[in-house]
């Protein structure tokens, strides 16, 4: 049956405030630092460096990610074993993980007391350090090794399953298997895998700034940073904001043209029946694989808890007042960013929704701080405009996860709540939120993990009288109280990975299927 | 009288024409081959589209501009006829409080009174994920007694159900009709329910939905359009 073409256009006034108001909050920014942007004079030698390096590290870490992640997709999508599923599932996690915990965990590792340097003395090997272009690329892998991965798999689970078994009653070398059905696909795949991490990369902020640093290994986004609070230099803070804005834009269209197929990775537990690459040489290797990338996501987030525990019990009252701050940040901005996606969970709202994946958190930082500086002290602000800033960076995820559900919702029951003349609110309260409660529960507990764990737009606006756990972290870490940063780390993981749980769980219990 | 006069409705590569007019308390099935416009013709009449020219009248009175469910229509549609997250008493309870405020006490025994009259007595506190199919039917046909409009619209809601239970449906469709006084319009692709049910068949075919005729009138010398869609 054709459509029914009476427009259900309920609550299309809630869908323009919220189009408006995300509108003004993105474009307003955007328009401030247009208009506040000095001339190309401006920029120094250093900032052209950060320009450059932001390129090189984002093709990096793009290319070692999906390098990486070949092989390991691959083996994960031939192999059967036992915490296959939670494997798969873990890949998920890096998504929801602080970053500064992350960081935090990579320099218990690979840092300069860490295991990996602990292996190489007792081997008399030179020692590594973390700290510089390497240890950015080593930190975005970590972050962006596990989304290739799922990119892949996807890829990988997308070839029918006959193919394979044709391939096997053909008798086809391990080559020209490859070559036949794996080959295209990966031509298909890896590039958008690789555009979507390119783009993520060059927005790169807190990775940046703990791990980066100084001429050679500055990006655009740090710089930003810098000249807003060492050199209070708005009018180049400004102009770095447009280059970012020109960058992540131009990288963001394209890699939206190779449309890596994304989503949330429904399916991804099963695994093939094969009959390739079963010598043992290939089982092996596949084992190989798989270790040596589980080893590498989990052994940070392990000493992150070990090393944490201890430091749990003595927390600071700034530790303790900045964890209150986060919980609150991260509960509002869920409100924000969930009162927003619900009208604008249509085509059109989504597009006006995909503006926060172009802008970055220091890009509108920027811009609100020009905004509100002639009227108001902006680090007064420091905390409201991180709830903003994280439910806009949140909104196009919520966007993609609510509006397929929203669709269905309306086109199943919008003819019956139609005939039945249900008022906007009945139809609200007991057919919309009732119907969206997983994807609801789902798209609340990653922005609260968001929220909870981003360390951006709070490091421009905060005053040292005000932190939110990330900020507090980093600021442990700052002055060299490693012990009290392991345990606010701790504390943030337990807090992020707790606040995605508990939506995520309260979108499920007793759901009507 | 339900007068449906000059109204033309067009979709793409698709339109229906209908100049008709279907008397009060009749039951009248729709039928025609798939594709005809049979749930188009349905839609007009109960103003889920609106027709690009003529116009839709109950009693003398235009309604070709009425929201849904301000017509004297209740409709039951193919599916998602209830919805699944709320027990029954508050599906049928929408019927009275479209707002969705708490029912009074009378009207909680309505429901239930109609619940009774479908042969759902003491099922109010299910939920429709917990009845069989024909128990879903009865429910949403319950909630139509509620509405008790002048015109009920059935766009095939039993097609999913075997042989026995669609009759025994129908025949529970009869009955409420007659309590109702109401206009029956039942859309079908089988012309058994046509015989079996309606005292009068519109035909819908080539675009065009034509005046209704005495049911067995049109099975004994069946028209051009008919024979070809019967097959014989």
């Amino acid at each position: 049956m054709a459509p029914r073409a009476v427009a259900l256009s309920r609550g299309s006034a809630a869908a323009w405030a919220a189009g408006l108001a995300v509108a003004a909050l993105t474009l307003g920014p955007v328009a401030a630092v247009l208009l506040r942007a000095g001339g190309w004079g401006d920029l120094g030698p250093g900032d052209w460096q950060a320009l450059r390096f932001t390129l090189l590290q984002a093709l990096a870490s793009a290319g070692a990610s999906v390098a990486l992640a070949v092989p390991v997709a691959r083996a994960l999508a031939r192999r059967r074993f036992r915490g296959r599923g939670a494997l798969v599932a873990l890949m998920g996690a890096p998504f929801i993980l602080p970053v500064i915990v992350a960081v935090l965990g990579l320099i218990a590792v690979f840092g300069q007391n860490g295991l990996a340097n602990g292996a190489l003395r007792a081997l008399g090997l030179p020692e590594m350090t973390i700290y510089g272009m390497h240890g950015v690329i080593l930190a975005h892998v970590f972050f962006n090794l596990p989304l290739a991965v799922r990119l892949l798999l996807q890829g990988w689970l997308a070839i029918p399953a006959e193919r394979f078994r044709l391939a096997a009653s053909l008798g086809l070398s391990p080559w020209a298997m490859f070559r036949a059905l794996e080959a295209p696909m990966l031509l298909r795949i890896a590039p958008g895998a690789f555009a979507v991490i390119f783009v993520i990369c060059l927005s790169s902020f807190a990775v940046a700034l703990t791990l980066g640093g100084g001429p050679r290994a500055t990006t655009v986004e740090l710089a930003i940073y810098q000249a807003v609070r060492f050199d209070f230099d708005l009018g180049r803070a400004a102009l770095l904001s447009v280059i970012q804005l020109a960058l992540a834009l131009a990288a963001g269209l394209v890699a939206l043209r190779l449309g890596a197929g994304s989503g949330f990775g429904a399916g991804l537990d099963r695994a093939h029946r094969r009959w390739d690459g079963q010598g043992p040489v290939a089982r092996v290797l596949d084992g190989l694989w798989i270790s040596l990338a589980a080893a590498f996501l989990l052994t940070p987030l392990g000493m992150v808890a070990l090393r944490g525990l201890p430091g749990l019990a003595a927390l600071g009252p700034g530790t303790w007042e900045a964890a209150v701050n986060s919980i609150t940040v991260a509960l509002v901005s869920t409100a924000l960013c969930i009162a927003w996606a619900l009208p604008l969970a249509t085509r059109g709202g989504e597009l006006v929704g995909l503006a926060g994946i172009a802008l970055s958190p220091l890009v509108l930082g920027t811009g609100l701080f020009l905004i509100v500086r002639p009227y108001v002290n902006p680090f007064a602000l420091a905390l409201p405009v991180t709830m903003v800033v994280n439910a806009l960076v949140a909104l196009p995820f919520a966007l993609r996860i609510l509006r397929p559900e929203a669709e269905a919702v309306r086109a199943e029951y919008g003819c019956l709540a139609l005939a039945l003349g249900l008022s906007r609110w009945a139809w609200l309260r007991l057919v919309f939120l009732p119907r969206l409660r997983r994807p609801l529960g789902f798209a609340a507990g990653l922005t609260a993990a968001l929220s909870m764990g981003d360390l951006g737009v709070i490091a421009l606006f905060a005053d040292p009288d005000r932190a939110t756990l990330p900020l507090q972290v980093y600021r442990l870490m700052g002055s060299y109280q490693m012990q009290a940063a392991a345990g606010a780390a701790l504390l943030l993981l337990l807090l992020s990975f707790g606040a995605f749980w508990i939506f995520d769980r309260g979108g499920r219990v007793n759901a009507d299927a | 009288m339900l007068t449906l006069e000059k109204v033309r409705y067009g979709d793409g590569g698709f339109s229906l024409e209908a100049d008709l007019s279907l008397a009060p308390g009749r039951r009248v099935a729709i039928i025609g081959p798939s594709g005809a416009g049979k749930s188009t013709l349905l839609d007009l009449i109960a103003g889920f589209r609106r027709p690009e020219e003529g116009r839709v009248l109950w009693q003398g009175r235009d309604i070709t501009d009425t929201a849904p469910d301000r017509r004297p229509v209740a409709m039951l549609f193919q599916e998602n006829n209830l919805f699944p997250h709320l027990d029954l008493a508050r599906n049928l309870g929408l019927a009275l409080r479209p707002e969705g405020g708490r029912l009074w006490a009378d009207e909680r025994r309505e429901v239930e009174r109609a619940l009774d009259r479908v042969g759902l007595k003491g099922y109010a506190n299910r939920k429709p994920g917990a009845l069989s199919g024909g128990q879903q039917s009865r429910a949403a046909l319950a909630r139509v007694l509620l509405q008790a409009r002048p015109i009920i619209a059935l766009d095939e809601p039993f097609a999913a159900l075997g042989p026995a239970l669609k009759g025994e449906m129908l025949e529970l469709v009869r009955g409420v009709a007659g309590e109702l006084g109401a206009l029956v319009l039942m859309v079908s692709h089988d012309p058994e329910d046509a015989k079996r049910f309606a005292d009068e068949v519109v035909l819908v075919d080539a675009g065009v939905a034509a005046a209704p005729v005495a049911t067995r009138r049109l099975f004994a010398d069946p028209p051009e359009a008919l024979r070809r869609y019967l097959g014989s």
